[in-house]
């Protein structure tokens, strides 16, 4: 029998709590060291998804599936393809990083917080594995409940109750529309075919009206556009990020957010193909505003975490124009770009976050000169930074090249106001960069600063290694998501020329 | 002129034998005993009284048809109720023993007035006649009534008492003069079963039936606690002894709702048109004014009265559906319901400690750093009254919207989820306080009972349990609705 993987990637954290729960809440090394080895092991776990996932075949693999709720077609129904396969890896790989990243930063309530960790975890990787949409739905928001804890009980004293709460009603917001669409489109699809289910992948192959699929369209959107955070629903964001931990930021960063992205790609394309095609401008003029203004809005700030908060509202602008261009090169880039997103943001947090652990102040002008006490810190300061603005040979690139490349074949008006984006990006990291790190120490107190120390560069070393592997080598991670992306963009491709009926309005079901 | 007595079987009302005959040896127990002594024994015997009747029920599973000269139904759908109230009973009375004995108010008669309740209870949900129904309304309510003012020293329990009993008796006073003009134009019958055929018969009538069915919608509104006859609830909820708060809020509740959706969809299927448009407005006002309202609460009881408010909209929105999947959610619904708020009122009596003194929601603050495990389950049942997966609370709002859905009234569902979302707030402001805030001052230590840390512990095992296994409660709630054929 197969192990099955997947269940064990998504449970394993579960049963890390039961372990946490036993120990004793004093002692602060202990509890960090068991979550740090659970996170290892998870990870050690994903390994064999990475090596015997098979790249010539666009199919779900490593498929489980029991009945859940039968009488309902609701099963428990998990696998992977090419696209969940990198954020998965992502999240088994960030989450260690992570509990080290927490070692001297959180001291209190220290087992409450590895608990929402973990549980944090493992609804991460249930959203990125499920195939039933009840199921995914049910991860979906149980993932609200840790990240709102970890914003609001961790956070900045000051406004982290404001943060999270405004970060859980936005999401819920859109979320609950989604819970409708998805009723529809459930009894819709009973409607037509005769069978009740939840399963994405038969949904996929019915045929909606186009009318229903545009409000459908925009229900799911919305959920994913707020998560993403598309402009305007973009401002939680900063203040999630600006108030959160460290580590709550990293998360946020690098994988919350990119189950916005994700959803657009597993669910809105596929299920309602007509109307995302009829969405493109749409879509792809909110993610250009996103692009300039994220990174105009990235200049003018003070504050490092903001900055990097705002800078992020505009990276993930590429991804979404990236993937609207239904093109492989624009999709592959956005895939490959999330992941980009995900190590140097991520990375980028993690900075601020141990400068902050050392000065306690996070302003911009604060600093200055930090190359002369912490050369160590600069220099991955610097690379991150230049993986960020997308230095060619870093991860940056790669994706953003692929991304305008699929943009104009597309629409090249698109792509002549995105690539401007790049442009300001170098601006506001370079300037953020020279303020920060050059120049003369003029502030005692940065003086005296200590360089990171052995823990610290362990947590940057593995995240250097991919930023400059997917740079120098990028056909190892796109090789894995070449046979899902030809699939889904013949598919998309194929729906253009697919004629739905025009008009059609849901009545529910004769009794 | 001879009488004759129909032939019947005793055990086709055994539960409500066994709880009438449990509560009267309570009260004779108690008339017996020395004063001055300790009263535990009476809890005790209130829950061995309702375990038997739960057993009982058990053993009428499956059973149909019409026993006592058709006056009383035989069928799952009782059933299911019957086990419901008796729960929800059963945790009361758990909740209550400390709670009272801190008020020098462990009292034989409060047990008995309970189990009275719940047979009264047990009638509304089983009735086959709506006379019979509205019997067991008077049973539950006036029980009731003396439970909401049973410390009499105290002047809000009085207010409970007295506003309860006036509004109760003009809401009683609708429902019976609803009945009667159903009764005029059906021709003289009040069989649920009867009036289908009867009520179309003469078109003349419409107007007389179109009135009855308005009247009986206020009556049993006002019983739910639905706007726009929903303003006795706060202040009642408040007043009363918390106990006997989630008492109300959970089983009278249900024994409304049983009744309520008994009648309509068993008596006035043919008319669904009419009441499905006086409903839908009915359930769009109380779930908006009951969570509205309850964002401006500053009293945990005050603001879970609200929240039931709110809740019987949500129900309301099942009622409306009226198909099988709404019939069935509305069971499922209850069940979920009655554990998660009694579970939060266990908390609430815990936290209040001594004679009600925290009931502040600030008195929250902090309460995660000083009882982590007390936090918790409070977090557990606000999340599963937001409807936040993996618990029950969001399964009910699930097969609750996905029945407006099916009967395609999208908006309900809509308006119904964005209500969901304001009540989110409130529900989460009790964790920010618990878990976010510091504390005010120093709780001091939670005198954990036996019995009332069981109700906690058993209701969040039990909120968790049919949350991510729903599939446990959905066979046995669908089997229950298979009763209503036309739905």
């Amino acid at each position: 029998m197969q192990l099955p993987i997947l269940s064990i990637l998504v449970f394993l954290p579960i049963l890390g709590i039961g372990v946490l729960v036993i120990l004793n809440r004093k002692r602060h090394k202990e509890l960090k060291v068991a979550t740090l080895v659970i996170s290892v092991v998870e990870f050690l776990f994903s390994l064999p998804l990475w090596f015997n996932f098979d790249s010539g075949t666009a199919a779900m693999q490593f498929v489980e599936r029991y009945d859940w709720l039968p009488a309902y077609g609701i099963s428990y129904y998990i696998g992977v393809d090419g696209f969940s396969l990198l954020l998965i890896m992502l999240t088994t790989f960030l989450t260690p990083i992570c509990v080290l990243a927490t070692w001297e930063d959180i001291q209190h309530r220290v087992k409450e917080f590895m608990v929402c960790l973990l549980a944090l975890m493992s609804g991460m990787i249930g959203v990125f594995v499920a195939l039933d949409l009840f199921l995914f739905y049910v991860f979906w928001e149980v993932m609200l409940i840790p990240m709102y804890l970890l914003i609001g009980v961790w956070g900045n004293p000051a406004r982290r109750v404001y943060a999270a709460i405004k970060f859980f009603l936005f999401t819920m917001f859109g979320s609950v529309l989604m819970l409708v669409a998805i009723l529809v489109l459930y009894f819709h699809y009973g409607k037509t075919t005769g069978t009740y289910t939840f399963d994405l992948i038969k949904m996929y192959g019915v045929s909606i009206p186009f009318n229903m699929q545009f409000w459908m369209f925009l229900a799911f959107g919305l959920a994913f556009a707020i998560k993403v955070p598309m402009f305007p629903f973009h401002t939680w964001l900063p203040d999630a990020h600006t108030e959160a931990p460290t580590v709550g930021s990293v998360i946020l960063a690098a994988v919350l957010l990119k189950m916005g992205t994700y959803g657009f790609l597993r669910f809105n394309m596929p299920l309602f193909p007509q109307a995302a095609h009829y969405f493109v401008p749409l879509f792809s003029i909110l993610a250009i505003i996103r692009i300039v203004y994220g990174a105009l809005v990235s200049m003018m700030q003070k504050d490092l975490k903001r900055l990097i908060a705002f800078s992020s509202v505009s990276h993930l602008g590429f991804v979404m124009l990236g993937l609207f261009t239904f093109t492989m090169p624009g999709v592959q880039g956005g895939i490959i770009q999330m992941i980009n997103h995900g190590l140097s943001t991520g990375a980028l947090f993690l900075i601020v976050g141990m400068i902050y652990e050392r000065r306690h102040t996070r302003m911009i002008a604060d600093f200055g000169g930090l190359c002369n006490p912490m050369p160590v810190y600069a220099a991955i300061f610097m690379i991150v930074t230049l993986s960020s603005i997308g230095l060619p040979g870093l991860n940056g690139f790669v994706g953003e090249f692929l991304i305008l490349l699929g943009t104009f074949k597309t629409n090249i008006v698109y792509a002549t106001i995105a690539a401007t984006g790049v442009i300001f990006a170098a601006c506001y990291m370079l300037w953020m960069f020279q303020r920060v790190v050059f120049g003369q120490t003029t502030n005692p107190k940065n003086q005296e600063l200590k360089d990171l120390s052995w823990r610290e560069i362990a947590i940057f070393a593995p995240l250097i290694l991919f930023i400059v592997w997917i740079g120098v080598y990028p056909g190892t991670f796109l090789d894995k998501t070449k046979a899902s992306t030809e699939n889904f963009v013949a598919m998309m491709e194929k729906a253009k020329t697919t004629q739905v009926s025009q008009s059609h309005v849901f009545k529910g079901e004769a009794q | 002129m001879t009488l004759t007595i129909p032939s019947f079987q005793l055990s086709s009302i055994g539960p409500w034998l066994t709880l009438t005959v449990t509560a009267i040896l309570i009260l004779v127990l108690d008339a017996l005993s020395p004063k001055g002594q300790k009263k535990v024994c009476f809890s005790w015997l209130a829950v061995a009284g309702l375990a038997l009747a739960a057993f009982q029920t058990i053993g009428l599973w499956g059973r149909s048809g019409t026993d006592f000269a058709r006056m009383v139904y035989l069928d799952n759908f009782a059933n299911f109720f019957y086990l419901i109230f008796i729960l929800g009973a059963a945790l009361t009375v758990l909740i209550s023993r400390q709670y009272l004995e801190d008020y020098g108010k462990n009292l034989g008669e409060y047990y008995a007035l309970l189990l009275f309740a719940t047979v009264g209870m047990m009638l509304m949900a089983a009735g086959a006649h709506l006379i019979m129904i509205f019997l067991g309304l008077e049973v539950m309510s006036i029980a009731v009534y003396v439970l909401a003012g049973l410390f009499r020293e105290d002047l809000r329990s009085n207010e409970a008492a007295l506003k309860y009993l006036i509004l109760g008796s003009f809401s009683s006073a609708f429902l019976l003069f609803g009945m009667a003009m159903l009764y005029g134009a059906a021709g003289g019958t009040l069989f649920l079963s009867d009036l289908p055929g009867r009520l179309g018969a003469d078109p003349a009538m419409q107007p007389l039936v179109l009135l009855g069915i308005g009247l009986l919608i206020v009556g049993f509104g006002f019983k739910v606690a639905s706007a726009p006859f929903h303003m006795w609830t706060p202040d009642v909820y408040e007043g009363a002894p918390t106990s006997v708060t989630a008492f109300m809020a959970v089983a009278v509740k249900a024994a409304a709702f049983a009744a309520f959706a008994r009648v309509f969809f068993l008596a006035f299927p043919a008319l669904k048109v009419d009441w499905n448009m006086l409903l839908w407005v009915l359930a769009v006002a109380t779930m908006t004014i009951g969570n509205i309202a309850a964002i401006a609460q500053t009293n945990i009881k005050r603001m879970l009265a609200y929240s039931s408010i709110a809740h019987a909209g949500y129900l309301l929105v099942a009622l409306v559906a009226a198909n099988q999947l709404g019939a069935m959610s509305l069971l499922y619904y209850l069940l979920a319901y009655t554990l998660m708020n009694v579970g939060a009122f266990g908390v609430v009596i815990l936290v209040g400690r001594k004679k009600d003194s925290y009931l502040n929601i600030y008195d929250y603050s902090g309460l995660g750093a000083q009882h982590p495990v007390l936090a918790a389950s409070m977090a557990l049942f606000m999340f599963a009254l937001a409807g936040i997966p993996p618990t029950a609370g969001f399964v009910g709002k699930f097969y609750i919207f996905s029945a407006a859905v099916q009967a395609g009234y999208i908006w309900l569902a809509i308006i119904g989820v964005m209500n969901s979302l304001v009540s989110v707030f409130y529900y989460l402001r009790i964790t920010v306080l618990m878990y976010m805030k510091p504390a005010e001052a120093d709780l001091g230590p939670v005198a954990f009972s036996p019995a009332q840390t069981a109700v906690v512990a058993v209701t969040a095992a039990g909120v968790l349990l049919i949350g991510i296994f729903p599939g446990l409660i959905y066979t046995l709630a669908m089997n229950s609705v298979k009763i209503f054929p036309g739905l």
